[in-house]
């Protein structure tokens, strides 16, 4: 299941990224292969999204989360 | 010594250097580019003096951005004049995984280093233990506890600078993979560099490198086909490690109490300011408290300069000699000057909440709410702060574009930004609503003048809206835009970072562009005071006849001939050559010269009215330029000249003309060439004329 998939308050770990630039900016800011996620808000237009990862709070648009698979 | 701040954004770098440095620092731009750069002094316990610059903030040394290639390149290149003999890698404790990946990186590339643990407060808050001698152990390089925010622990961080030269270079932690190896080894060896990191970190990010030749990029080039290296996938690699790495430190070192999970803080605010109704109900607030406060409060200290400068001007009259010496201190500089001065509360206010709003983490929730409608119109979440930036002045907000990554999304932003009001345009707005707008309440509370000035705003935000729209047709993109983008949590706002700011801003203001203005001002009144020597000599000669004596009062005379002067004087000439354009617009030629001169700046237009019209003479030497303006005729008709449809069309023209050369100079700048700030120019002069012709003929 992708990123953008997560229900609010809803858990999952990340397994791989489908876009590879993508993932070299996704890794630096801490979703690393393995890290848990968790979402915790969508903005109110229902896009972006923010996210709970490594201990912080990341935002990114629904369409970046997308391209993030996760374990479920 | 040269020392180096270098941290992730939102690790209180910025407070770190203000502690360090106090009032002793320097904002500039790194050469060729408009990056801040902030540097400084700091004298030690030792009384030994160091040099302390605040490097922009970065996730990583692989730059995605022109801030962060400053700092890559600054700290990769030995040659770099920026070069630091030390750097202080700041963190924050209590996201310390995501902060010592960059620490990681620096510390690869051999120079000495210490690493601040900042946030200490909160950390212990938390309660998140860090051992700092087991890291300190560990890494090979002084680890010290501060809280910046708190001033806490700062006479340890000094002591360790004292210390720093005698401590040993830590060593590397990442080893060049072998498939990079030859790669690194011909670029150390090209290059002359003695650190294989840099040489990699060259490999990755020479195309954006500023200060390579043509001929080096070309080698570089080369080798990189040559060995079939792949920037991004060595990137995850690389940064794979150095996370397995940083995993295994912070097992060692860091001690988290494992708590029940609550909703913090941060969350319980989250929840009110992006919500659905509530978010973007507050943001309006706020804005509408920001507008009524920098009309407002700022009135007070308004009026008492204006009053220091009409007491100025009559006791400049009493006890100067009259002639050419004190007219143009008198009419010319001090006019001017006046009407930069007057304007200060105004930007300090504006800018004082800017930085309330950067300080308290708000304004990356007005990203967040803002994106998805920023979009629809071609703008990102992240052109947001620009815009909002806007609202004080275009000349920073395009530098600020430099973090919105995509070409595309970046260029529009500063296509539009000109068209959000800036304070330069607060001092034009206020003069012409004070004019002919009536100081009423609207339901009791909301004053009618303020609201009117709220329009203004919308027009202009309405219109950058639209013309992004078309310009999101118009232009072709060219790569992908991302929006990853740390929500820091809320902290209360650094009280001495806000008036930093609101300082550095109103000095910026009074010395960039004050110069411009009292330039202008002494150059209007030139041209104002002198004309072509025969029209000059012919209305002498006029008003030396028998007749004109005869039939009028002394007084009436002189205002009749300062008058016939002024419209024959050389900017008369220039402001009547363009009247036939601008009378469909409701402008007379007075208004022409105001409109010719602010094409340097538009606050030019306050200063030129009160140079005119003192240049005119009027019968009270200490009313203010509102009143004088206010009893304005036309000398045939008798009408008022700022009738309700002139103003407002002159409104309308401020909100939509490029009159800035400093913004033309920024964008030319910015998307490095003539095509873009030519395009800007000319639209936003069509469409400022179209919709003043449409304002005034409507209005009048």
């Amino acid at each position: 299941m992708k990123l953008s998939d997560l229900k609010i308050g809803q858990h999952g770990i990340i397994k791989e990224f489908t876009d590879l630039a993508l993932s070299v900016k996704l890794m630096e800011m801490g979703c690393l292969p393995g890290e848990s996620v968790c979402l915790e808000r969508i903005a109110p237009l229902g896009d972006p999204i923010a996210i709970k990862v490594s201990g912080y709070q990341l935002s990114l648009r629904k369409e970046e989360a997308s391209k993030v698979i996760l374990h479920i | 010594m040269k020392v180096a701040l270098v941290g992730n954004p939102n690790t209180g770098k910025s407070s770190l250097f203000n502690i360090l440095t106090g009032l002793n620092q320097k904002i500039g731009n790194f050469p060729g580019v408009t990056v801040d750069k902030k540097s400084g002094f700091c004298k030690l316990a030792d009384n030994q003096v160091v040099s302390i610059i605040d490097l922009p903030g970065c996730y990583s040394l692989y730059p995605k951005t022109q801030d962060e290639a400053i700092v890559s390149d600054i700290l990769s290149d030995k040659k770099n004049e920026f070069h630091p003999d030390l750097v202080i890698v700041v963190v924050d404790v209590t996201n310390l995984k995501r902060n010592l990946l960059l620490y990681s990186q620096v510390a690869d590339l051999g120079i000495p280093l210490i690493l601040a643990l900042n946030m200490n407060d909160l950390a212990e808050k938390e309660q998140i233990a860090v051992d700092a001698d087991k890291l300190s152990e560990l890494l090979g390089v002084q680890v010290i506890k501060i809280s910046a925010r708190n001033n806490e622990h700062i006479e340890d961080l000094k002591k360790a600078i004292s210390n720093a030269p005698s401590f040993a270079i830590h060593s590397s932690a990442y080893s060049i993979p072998q498939s990079s190896q030859n790669l690194v080894d011909k670029i150390s060896h090209e290059f002359d560099y003695d650190n294989e990191y840099a040489s990699l970190l060259l490999a990755h990010q020479y195309s954006a490198a500023k200060h390579l030749s043509k001929n080096e990029t070309d080698k570089l080039d080369s080798f990189i086909e040559e060995q079939q290296f792949h920037s991004a996938d060595q990137q995850v690699e690389e940064t794979i490690w150095r996370y397995t790495y940083i995993d295994k430190l912070i097992k060692e070192c860091v001690q988290i109490a494992p708590k029940p999970i609550e909703p913090s803080l941060t969350d319980k605010i989250d929840d009110v300011l992006t919500h659905k109704f509530w978010g973007f109900a507050i943001f309006f607030l706020i804005l509408l408290v920001i507008f009524q406060s920098v009309f407002s409060w700022a009135e007070y200290p308004m009026a008492l300069i204006e009053n220091l400068f009409s007491w100025i001007d009559e006791v400049g009259h009493q006890y100067l000699p009259a002639g050419v010496f004190a007219d143009l201190l008198l009419n010319g500089i001090l006019a001017g000057l006046g009407g930069v001065i007057v304007f200060v509360p105004q930007i300090a206010i504006l800018f004082a909440f800017i930085a309330i709003l950067e300080d308290t983490g708000y304004m990356a929730r007005i990203t967040f709410l803002m994106d998805k409608l920023m979009r629809k119109v071609g703008l990102s979440g992240k052109s947001v702060v620009p815009m909002i930036g806007g609202l004080a002045c275009a000349v920073p907000s395009i530098m600020a574009t430099r973090n919105i990554e995509n070409w595309k999304d970046r260029i529009i932003t500063i296509m539009v930004t000109p068209l959000i009001s800036c304070a330069a345009r607060l001092p034009v707005y206020i003069l012409l609503i004070s004019l002919v707008v009536p100081d009423d309440k609207v339901w009791g509370f909301f004053d009618l003048r303020g609201l009117t000035l709220l329009a203004l705003y919308i027009l202009g935000t309405v219109g950058a809206v639209f013309v992004a729209w078309i310009m999101k047709r118009l232009i072709k993109g060219k790569e992908a835009s991302y929006f990853i983008m740390e929500l820091p949590i809320y902290r209360k706002p650094r009280w001495k970072n806000v008036f930093l700011t609101m300082f550095d801003k109103v000095m910026t203001f009074i010395f960039e562009v004050g110069k411009i203005i009292i330039a202008i001002s002494i150059v209007l009144w030139v041209a104002a005071s002198y004309g072509p020597p025969s029209r000059m000599d012919s209305i002498t000669a006029k008003y030396e006849s028998p007749e004109l004596i005869d039939s009028h009062s002394a007084a009436e005379l002189e205002r009749m001939e300062s008058s016939e002067r002024l419209e024959n004087s050389y900017v008369g000439i220039l402001g009547k050559t363009i009247e036939p354009v601008i009378r469909p617009l409701g402008f007379d030629w007075k208004i022409g010269i105001a409109l010719i001169t602010s094409v340097a700046a538009r606050e030019v237009f306050v200063g030129t009215m009160a140079t005119i019209y003192s240049v005119e003479g009027s019968d009270d030497d200490t009313a203010n330029i509102r009143e004088i303006m206010a009893a304005a005729k036309d000398p045939q008709t008798g009408a008022k000249v700022y009738t309700t449809a002139t103003a407002f069309s002159l409104m309308v023209f401020y909100a939509f003309a490029m009159q800035c050369l400093s913004t033309i100079a920024v964008v030319k700048r910015e998307t490095n060439g003539w095509k873009w700030p030519a395009i800007q120019f000319g639209y936003m002069t069509v469409m400022a004329y179209l919709a003043s012709l449409i304002v005034y003929q409507l209005l009048r």
